[in-house]
């Protein structure tokens, strides 16, 4: 009977039911403090590392098509990713996750306090939090960098877009749209070149 | 009634239009309010401040947030509650329409050339794009600055130094913290940042 359920656990993450996503995503909304940039080192963890869903490829080409599809980025992550792991179902189950706990906190906010943003104690912990979440950004880009930036081409390319959006503000969706273009531009010039290199 | 289809129209509205994440939902707020007279704008920048100290993705707080606001106002409490839903549930259905077919076309065409190279200037893009969100949110939260061009007015609190350092090192290199789940660097820093009054420079 023992074995039985150990091997049940080792198999949940391959199979994971409708309530692991939904629970997983929970989560995910519930930490989410200062927008879906600051989501994604906690998505990375729940869903990569920990539950071993997706790869972590994956989920940077997630969230890089969650930017230019429309909508907010942290609930498309969710959709997409949700979606991989269990089809309709899992994207549906994702989402609704993602967005059940800010549902209900801005809920109990807006019925019982009044002015919670301009409450000491909230500035001062927001305070602290911000600089936890430029560590967890930190760490978070460090780990994608290995797959992501894997040639000279792509750090310049890396390069380019950070120096671009931090001096000049340019929308994030024109420069998804140019990466990708850049992308297939260099790639499908390659194997015509017959480099042929994947 | 009428009304919660107007918010349901805005905000289905506002879900389709809106790329690039939270903020760029802020457009089509200030337009609701210009449009319908819901809410002021002083009550605007009210719910996007609440929209960004609660945790959750700001486009989400703030259309509960709006929902909830204008439902309260025609039809109390549970008009309120009746109004949050409507207009969380308008703002996330157009994306997740499109995700469906998005993501249906990439495992199609998975292992297709063009796609995979596609992917391949995408992935620097993300993590571009992550790091210049990191700046931003470094400028602010270190030197209280909101772009690159204000460095000159940039005010340093070394204590931020000092947790970010202690959070890194905790997160990073020491075994036994390494392991442990963000949200407890998060909530520790939260009871840091109030012990120390961190938002008074």
């Amino acid at each position: 009977m023992i074995d039985i359920k150990e091997e049940m656990k080792k198999k949940t993450p391959i199979k994971p039911t409708i309530w692991n996503i939904y629970k997983t995503f929970f989560r995910v909304g519930a930490m989410t403090f200062g927008g879906g940039y600051a989501m994604l080192p906690i998505i990375e963890r729940e869903v990569v590392d920990r539950a071993g869903w997706v790869s972590q490829e994956e989920i940077m080409d997630y969230f890089a098509l969650g930017q230019c599809t429309p909508g907010v980025i942290a609930v498309n992550t969710a959709t997409f990713t949700g979606r991989k792991i269990r089809g309709k179902l899992g994207a549906i189950a994702g989402t609704v996750g993602v967005v059940t706990p800010s549902f209900f906190i801005i809920l109990i906010v807006a019925a019982l306090v009044r002015n919670f943003a301009h409450i000491q104690a909230v500035q001062d912990a927001l305070a602290g939090i911000r600089i936890c979440v430029c560590v967890l950004i930190f760490e978070a880009v460090t780990k994608m960098w290995k797959s992501a930036i894997v040639d000279k081409i792509t750090l310049a390319m890396y390069i380019l877009i950070v120096l671009v959006s931090v001096f000049f503000d340019a929308s994030p969706v024109i420069m998804v749209v140019l990466a990708a273009i850049a992308g297939l531009i260099i790639k499908g010039r390659k194997s015509l070149g017959g480099e042929g290199t994947k | 009634m009428m009304i919660y289809l107007r918010l349901f129209y805005e905000f289905f509205k506002a879900g389709l239009f809106a790329i690039g994440g939270g903020m760029a939902t802020v457009p089509f707020l200030q337009d609701i309010s210009q449009n319908t007279g819901w809410y002021t704008s002083g009550e605007l920048a009210d719910m996007i401040a609440i929209s960004q100290s609660t945790p959750g993705p700001m486009g989400v707080n703030m259309a509960t947030y709006v929902g909830y606001t204008v439902g309260h106002k025609y039809f109390g409490q549970l008009g309120g509650v009746l109004g949050a839903f409507v207009s969380t549930f308008a703002l996330i259905l157009p994306s997740v329409i499109i995700i469906m077919i998005v993501a249906k076309m990439l495992e199609k065409f998975r292992d297709n050339k063009y796609v995979n190279a596609a992917l391949y200037g995408l992935r620097p893009a993300s993590v571009a794009m992550i790091t210049s969100a990191g700046i931003v949110i470094i400028l602010f939260s270190f030197f209280q600055i909101n772009n690159v061009y204000e460095f000159g007015k940039a005010v340093v609190d070394y204590r931020s130094f000092i947790l970010a350092a202690v959070v890194l090192v905790c997160s990073r290199f020491i075994p036994f913290t390494k392991k442990l789940h963000p949200i407890l660097f998060i909530i520790a820093s939260g009871i840091v940042g109030i012990i120390f009054h961190m938002s008074v420079v």
